[in-house]
């Protein structure tokens, strides 16, 4: 027998990421994750063993040259590091936070075979936040091509396609139609799992690319697509996501108390309504909040009104097996004291003699078999009824594309049973020049596949307005 | 985007009106359709009916009735201020066209926007017998632009300080007169009233709903209204609603969800008010 080399010694543990404590990140509305260190950084960044044919990469969908910019953190190299996420990703700050890595780059990671996956969204985090404290670089941008694009939604979708079609030299606009740019990262997830200054400073960036940003625009309301498409407008790329929220239709929807996921969010998110009345957006909590739904949206909810200082329970009609919300959030929720209700789902809300919800009537369920998503259907267990006592609750079972676009753009194909826009594989919609992507395409799905169909996207208009005279 | 406000005018005690620049949304707006302003960066998002536009000037104006808050500090705004954000023109316009002898019928700071479709209304050829309502005398305004834009009109008030006592005289006129289509902006229980005044002679009569919003756009479903017993968006699926089929009731109890926090808000504001406020406008 020949003797082996003696292997480098890895370390199978992953950099643990440092946390604020649950019981005072619970009192708070501080980044739960604080980040790592420049030691901590290094001592992980140790661990990628640089594959010459990395597998990572595979599994993120805007490509991000991950071995590379791990390498530059090795050697010290945080601005090179920083360039090369930003030569695929212009959003490494938001997708360092909120992407699932452990279902896409860092599940494929040849390291999770002997122990933990390079941990890569913290290390992505950790360039994006070591730029923003030494200043951005504008990278060169293509010459001018003359042509002119407008993208519709400033969130994922929108800023990625935008950042990317700049640089390529076009001229580009982006219409959003709230207030402040950033869809869903500023309205939608909340400041503890991504801060508002984080958000700014990314848009800030793509302004700085020479994005011309229109807020308070409402395209199908002010300029219609068509409309634009008449002007000296060559492309539209729609990222209008998926903003309208769903309601169960039973007795008691609209009881005092009873908030959308939406609107929930939105009070807190956008309009700061935590702090009010210094902010003037106010939101009420009472003691004992239900959140429905099992989602990341109700995660975020939960963990918002936990911090607001309520005792919440999540139920949800399906077990915990089936929960779709991230692991590292249900983790998360959990530590926070949130209690977990499975297999009940409400019948209806009952009101006081003000209107305001006091109880609801729920039914237990038993799963049958898969439905069409591929989880156990659940099954209503006939005289199983029985009430919650609840002055809150929260309505998070998903949300569906805004119409508006689809009713003001003649010509537009839609699945009308979802309302979402239909498109090819390089998400060219039936109009020519109109690409779509992101949660309007897809229904709600995630930041970062968003951004993947933005980045799609922008590649196919950039070969449509070079072939167009 | 500036948004600057051109002029203002106190239309009433406590009730003015806003020209603010916003060529988009003049160049857009339509009789019933509505706005979002936001006051300040730390502002609420309040929607607000449109009562005029110009698209030459690239204006766009909006009344408002000094009740909570952002309401007072607006009014205590000038020409030459400007607001944070105007979004609009929002919501789905009213439908103008020629439906024969109609009855428009505006109550409060509604008179000012309800004049709006009354001119429209007119200019398609309609018949338009307009009614302005308010509580008091004092709070009645543009009577004389509602007389030159309407065929016949009637005044009435709360406690009979000026013209009818009450919406009974609404009643005797039906006896007498027939109409083929009722508009209504005003108050919650105003438009009930009138609705269930219209309904026996089978007027369509078509109300303004105003649910608490926020978005406006379709998002948060704060504003949802039982419509026909269905639950229907204010901000996308209206404003306006068959008069015969809204739920007033979940309406008015919807619009008091934050009746207590609004009251601490403008309670705090009054305190405040006369220290500095500069901080307020640019954080």
């Amino acid at each position: 027998m020949t003797e082996r080399k003696p292997k480098p010694k890895i370390k199978k543990e992953e950099v643990k990421m440092p946390k604020q404590d649950p019981k005072v990140r619970v009192k708070n509305f501080n980044e739960v994750a604080l980040g790592y260190t420049e030691e901590q950084a290094l001592e992980e960044a140790a661990r990628c063993l640089q594959c010459v044919k990395p597998q990572c990469v595979d599994g993120c969908p805007v490509e991000v040259p991950i071995p590379e910019f791990i390498k530059c953190i090795k050697e010290k190299k945080y601005a090179e590091g920083i360039i090369t996420i930003k030569s695929k990703n212009a959003l490494p700050a938001v997708c360092g936070r909120v992407c699932p890595q452990e279902e896409q780059c860092q599940v494929k990671c040849v390291l999770g075979k002997i122990g933990d996956p390079v941990s890569i969204g913290r290390l992505e985090r950790y360039l994006a936040d070591w730029e923003r404290d030494h200043g951005f670089q504008i990278p060169e941008k293509a010459p001018p091509t003359g042509k002119k694009v407008a993208v519709v939604g400033a969130g994922p979708a929108g800023l990625t396609a935008a950042a990317d079609l700049i640089q390529l030299g076009h001229k580009v606009t982006m219409y959003e139609a709230l207030h402040l740019p950033g869809g869903v990262l500023i309205y939608g997830i909340p400041e503890f799992r991504l801060p508002k200054a984080i958000v700014r400073n990314e848009v800030a960036y793509i302004e700085k690319l020479g994005v011309e940003l229109r807020v308070g625009n409402l395209v199908g309301r002010i300029h219609t697509i068509p409309e634009l498409l008449k002007t000296d407008t060559n492309a539209v790329f729609i990222g209008s996501g998926a903003g309208l929220p769903r309601f169960m239709g039973v007795e008691g929807e609209n009881l005092g108390g009873i908030y959308s996921a939406n609107e929930f969010l939105i009070r807190n998110n956008l309009m700061k309504s935590f702090d009010f009345p210094e902010y003037d957006t106010p939101v009420r909590i009472g003691k004992h909040v239900v959140v429905i739904g099992g989602g990341n949206v109700a995660m975020d909810c939960a963990r918002s009104s936990m911090r607001l200082g309520a005792e919440v329970c999540l139920l949800y009609r399906r077990s915990r097996d089936e929960l779709p919300a991230r692991q590292e959030e249900i983790e998360n929720a959990e530590e926070e004291g949130l209690v977990c209700k499975f297999l009940a789902a409400p019948l209806k809300f009952n009101g006081d003699e003000k209107g305001w919800v006091k109880s609801m009537e729920c039914i237990a369920m038993e799963l049958g078999p898969p439905d069409e998503s591929g989880r156990r259907r659940p099954i209503p267990m006939k005289g199983s009824e029985f009430t919650m006592e609840t002055d809150t609750v929260i309505i998070a079972i998903g949300q569906t594309p805004n119409p508006i676009i689809q009713r003001t753009t003649t010509g537009l194909e839609v699945n009308l049973k979802r309302g979402t826009i239909l498109v090819d594989e390089n998400g060219k919609t039936s109009i020519q020049g109109v690409y779509a992507g992101g949660d309007v395409v897809t229904g709600a799905a995630t930041v970062i596949s968003a951004m993947g169909a933005g980045k799609t996207a922008a590649k196919a208009m950039h070969k449509f307005l070079s072939e167009k005279k | 985007m500036i948004y600057k406000i051109v002029s203002t005018e106190e239309l009433a005690p406590k009730t003015k009106m806003f020209e603010v620049l916003a060529p988009d949304i003049a160049a857009k707006a339509k009789p019933g359709q509505f706005l979002i302003v936001i006051i300040s960066v730390k502002g609420e998002r309040i929607p607000l009916t449109i009562c005029d536009y110009n698209r030459e000037k690239g204006t766009v104006s909006f009344a408002f009735h000094e009740v909570g808050k952002t309401t007072k500090e607006l009014g205590q705004m000038q020409a030459g201020d400007t607001l944070e954000n105007v979004t609009g023109p929002l919501g789905n316009p009213s439908e103008i066209k020629n439906f024969g002898k109609i009855l428009c019928i505006g109550g409060g700071v509604f008179i000012a926007p309800l004049l709006l479709q009354v001119k429209a209304m007119k200019q398609t050829g309609n018949k338009v017998t307009t009614i302005l309502g308010a509580r008091i005398k004092e709070e009645l305004f543009m009577e004389e632009k509602a007389k030159t834009l309407s065929d016949k009109i009637y005044t009435a008030s709360d406690d009979g300080s000026i013209g009818y006592k009450g919406l009974d005289f609404l009643k005797e006129i039906l006896k007498t007169e027939k109409f083929d289509h009722c508009v209504v902006m005003g108050p919650v229980v105003m438009m009930k009233e009138v609705s269930e005044i219209t309904k026996p002679y089978g007027i369509p009569t078509i109300v303004t709903t105003t649910p608490i919003m926020m978005d406006g756009m379709g998002m948060c479903g704060v504003c949802r209204v039982t419509v026909g017993g269905k639950m229907l968006f204010g901000c996308v699926d209206g404003p306006e609603f068959d008069g015969h089929q809204v739920d007033f009731e979940e309406l008015v109890q919807r619009q008091r969800l934050f009746l207590p926090e609004e009251r601490v808000a403008s309670l705090m504001w009054e305190k405040n008010i006369g220290g500095c406020r500069c901080d307020r406008k640019k954080a």
